[in-house]
């Protein structure tokens, strides 16, 4: 029921994407997105999509929020005229609580694209994600920022 | 006129975006090393497409523009931090070393 449901939100978006509402159109993106499904059968969950839905916009718009903040960081930074005074780069072992590959893949995406803060790998334990911060005054409080904020989500997101 | 104001709002987004990839760009000059260029490389310059797509969906007013800024954007959200993230993990391994100011490195196993 919920791949039904992945496969006609991918013919949505294969529609959205070519551009074409057709009813062709519409069919070939469904097959697409099947098979596409097909291929990745034993990856995919059965995750509820709808019951979810309300943490998972939640989760987006702390994203977006945090998007901006970030991006608005960088520009501060370097066009600041004594940026390699401000510049205080570190590479650190954040504990990860998050234990799927689902979770840590959507984790380590989001803590990318936030204030600061890059993925560079995951240990080979999976019990760390080493990130590179850009700034980074204070370990601990950077470590429980990401934990409290966007890993406590995502796990709210996934658990069953 | 609302046809007015929305062009002013495209123009509006459009020189946001550019200031933002523009950010991006001269942080690549100025960044030390390649994982602090990372960061600029994937924030500044993800967020600079993202204005430009809303200035794109804003602008045509078509439902199919729309969603396809819209699938652009995601299908941007869901990329650049992959290579950026690629790029960081593959420079590591290869052997650069983050640049000398650099406070802690975790990842070092000595």
């Amino acid at each position: 029921m919920t791949l039904l449901l992945i496969s006609v939100l991918l013919a949505l978006t294969w529609a959205a994407i070519t551009g074409t509402f057709s009813l062709g159109n519409l069919i070939l993106g469904f097959v697409v997105g099947g098979a596409s499904l097909w291929v990745i059968r034993l990856q995919v969950g059965q995750a509820q999509i709808l019951r979810k839905l309300p943490k998972i916009i939640s989760l987006a718009l702390l994203f977006l929020y945090e998007l901006i903040l970030s991006a608005f960081k960088v520009l501060v930074l370097v066009l600041s005229p004594n940026m390699h005074k401000k510049l205080q780069p570190a590479i650190i072992a954040f504990p990860l609580r998050a234990k799927t590959d689902a979770e840590i893949t959507l984790l380590a995406n989001l803590i990318t694209l936030t204030p600061g803060t890059l993925s560079v790998d995951v240990s080979p334990d999976r019990s760390s994600l080493y990130v590179h911060a850009l700034e980074m005054p204070d370990k601990k409080k950077m470590i429980k920022d990401i934990a409290n904020g966007f890993e406590a989500k995502i796990i709210e997101v996934f658990e069953p | 006129m609302i046809q007015e104001i929305i062009s002013y709002m495209v123009g509006i987004l459009l020189i946001v975006g550019a200031i933002f990839s523009l950010a991006a760009a001269i942080g690549l000059l100025r960044l030390p090393d390649l994982y602090t260029r990372m960061h600029a490389a994937s924030k500044a310059g993800t967020l600079g497409a993202g204005f430009g797509f809303l200035a794109i969906a804003l602008a045509s007013m078509e439902g199919s523009v729309i969603l396809r800024a819209f699938a652009g954007f995601v299908f941007l959200l869901l990329t650049a931090p992959i290579s950026a993230h690629l790029l960081a993990r593959a420079a590591y391994f290869a052997g650069y070393k983050p640049a000398p100011v650099t406070k802690v490195d975790e990842m070092d196993p000595k």
